[in-house]
């Protein structure tokens, strides 16, 4: 590949990757306090793509052909697919598929310590991690008596019924893990996997196990619930 | 130095000389043909599993990118803007000296693996004993502050995992400098040729050497997002609870799947924090494998120092990591 190849393919990287951090799409496999990061690698891509034009350009009007043959790295041109996969396909997030393959993520944040009161609001709005670690780490003390709300997405059970899932990631998506929650009483029924409810309920003291890695699974006995649309933060 | 031709010069697929069909021409046909057949490659990857992949495959390198460009920035900073003499002048003179200040050294790098990879080949070029280099390339990703801090955070009550990791990571980073100083040769180390930047200009010569670390390194970080991402797909997580009972064989298991995930150093721990069904040793044998040995790094670094250096520095590298790993586990954990 020639330096003019290359600074294409740096420009092409470099925004692909200023288009999807300074929109939402990043959102889908990295953490938002990786932003300013994102937008500083991609300006830097860019200047870098510019640069490499500008030498190019200039040495070209100044020094005659001289056939000097370097080998410029022929693995760059690998460098399309990341832009090819930002640009062109755009991948979803993580979905059903991924939280079936990995164990819930409950036994990583386990503090027993002593949960704060939730926040006022009839019904309240509550995390899918929050509401597994009061659940399973204190005993439903801190839920119970409220109208909880809970949104995930649908992903089928050990059984076949369908829990309530949201992936948890710490860097990007390839560590990602779910955190599960089975729902009983009026639940999602005939809904496709990876389709976002929003369900609502209250505490049960029903624990279930996640097949996968042993991990404790709690329930949710559900009054209601209907589809909502995929919130921009997928992951919690 | 004389450049070449710009179009239709010594790029990958054209001899040089007068205008005929470059790399830029091949680039821009690719780029057509990918925007027409846009939808029929769209849902080519509508399958859960190949979706999946795409995710993680474009995660892995949208994580990595700020980590790679900065660290390519660093290393080109070191090419042209350091001077030689100053790096005898940091490191102790005594080649066995310098291995554990450069280990220790890695300190002060915050980030993931990707990063310290192009930065290590930047200090041996500039004349840093391979072997101080080396450890810092291990030391860094596994014993930066950030990455510890994020041990504590995984294992809330358990501030001792931290601690094991730090002391384990650095004792594997300085044994392997050690152990290069003994065993290592030179001639295994082949660093990619970069275009001679003596005679140019602090300004060409710095974004030359971006733009050439740049390209090669994510050539070779795309190739270990690739085989990250299948793996990752692949393997299902039931097939190792199976192993989490027999004590070495937990141990095994867990140090192969730190080098197959490829997880970021920054990340690893909460991993490790969920895979609870496996015992505290092994766990921390996975935090010390991963930022030493995964996919993405045996690419990177048979990508900036060759392949002959990458089939042995990886596999001396598991064993140190997992046997010392093993070790700071029994005594601390």
């Amino acid at each position: 590949m020639n330096r003019q190849a290359q600074a294409v393919v740096m420009l092409l990287l470099g925004g692909a990757v200023l288009k999807a951090s300074l929109g939402d799409l990043y959102l889908r496999y990295v953490k938002a306090g990786l932003q300013p990061f994102l937008i500083g690698a991609g300006a830097l891509l860019v200047a870098a793509a510019v640069m490499t034009l500008w030498y190019e350009l200039r040495s070209r009007r100044t020094t005659s052909h001289a056939h000097e043959h370097h080998h410029e790295p022929r693995i760059g041109w690998l460098l399309i697919l990341p832009v090819l996969g930002l640009l062109l396909v755009a991948p979803p997030a993580l979905g059903s598929y991924a939280a079936g393959q990995a164990g819930s993520v409950l036994t990583a944040q386990n503090s027993a310590s002593d949960y704060p009161p939730l926040p006022a609001g009839d019904p309240v709005d509550v995390g899918l991690l929050d509401y597994a670690s009061r659940a399973v780490f204190d005993q439903g003390r801190s839920l119970t008596g409220r109208t909880l709300r809970l949104t995930g997405f649908v992903t089928p059970g050990p059984d076949g019924e369908p829990m309530l899932a949201r992936m948890v990631l710490s860097c990007c998506a390839a560590d990602g893990r779910p955190i599960k929650v089975g729902l009983t009483g009026a639940g999602p029924s005939a809904v496709a996997p990876d389709t976002w409810v929003q369900v609502v309920g209250a505490y049960t003291n029903r624990v279930g196990k996640d097949p996968v890695n042993d991990a404790d699974v709690p329930y949710l006995q559900v009054t209601g619930w209907q589809e909502v649309t995929p919130p921009k933060q997928q992951y919690e | 130095m004389e450049r070449p031709p710009a179009a239709g010069g010594p790029g990958g697929h054209d001899a040089g000389g007068g205008r005929r069909f470059g790399s830029v021409e091949l680039l821009a046909v690719l780029l057509v043909l990918l925007v027409v057949f846009r939808n029929p490659l769209a849902s080519l990857i509508s399958d859960a599993r190949l979706q999946t992949w795409t995710t993680v495959f474009v995660s892995v390198l949208v994580q990595a990118v700020p980590f790679l460009v900065f660290g390519v920035v660093l290393s080109a900073v070191i090419a042209v803007f350091v001077p030689r003499s100053f790096w005898a002048r940091a490191l102790p003179r005594h080649p066995a000296l310098a291995v554990p200040a450069a280990g220790l050294a890695g300190v002060v790098l915050p980030g993931c693996e990707c990063g310290s990879v192009p930065i290590a080949g930047s200090l041996i070029r500039r004349g840093v004993t391979p072997a101080a280099a080396l450890a810092f390339l291990l030391a860094a990703p596994a014993i930066n502050p950030i990455v510890l801090t994020a041990t504590v955070v995984a294992f809330p009550g358990r501030p001792m995992m931290a601690v094991a990791r730090g002391v384990a990571s650095l004792v594997v980073a300085v044994a392997m400098g050690w152990l290069w100083l003994r065993l290592g040769r030179t001639e295994w180390i082949k660093l990619p040729h970069r275009p001679d930047l003596d005679g140019l200009s602090r300004g060409n010569a710095f974004w030359a050497a971006v733009r050439h670390d740049l390209m090669h390194a994510g050539g070779f970080l795309v190739v270990g997002a690739a085989a990250a991402a299948t793996i990752n797909v692949v393997v299902p997580e039931r097939w190792l609870s199976s192993l989490a009972g027999n004590a070495a064989l937990s141990v095994l298991a867990l140090a192969i799947l730190a080098v197959l995930l490829s997880i970021c150093s920054e990340a690893d721990a909460f991993v490790a924090a969920s895979l609870s069904q496996f015992s505290l040793t092994s766990r921390l044998v996975f935090l010390v494998v991963g930022p030493t040995v995964d996919l993405k790094l045996i690419s990177m670094q048979a990508g900036v120092f060759g392949r002959r250096f990458a089939v042995r520095f990886a596999p001396a590298t598991l064993v140190a990591a997992i046997v010392v790993g093993t070790g700071v586990g029994a005594v601390l954990l």
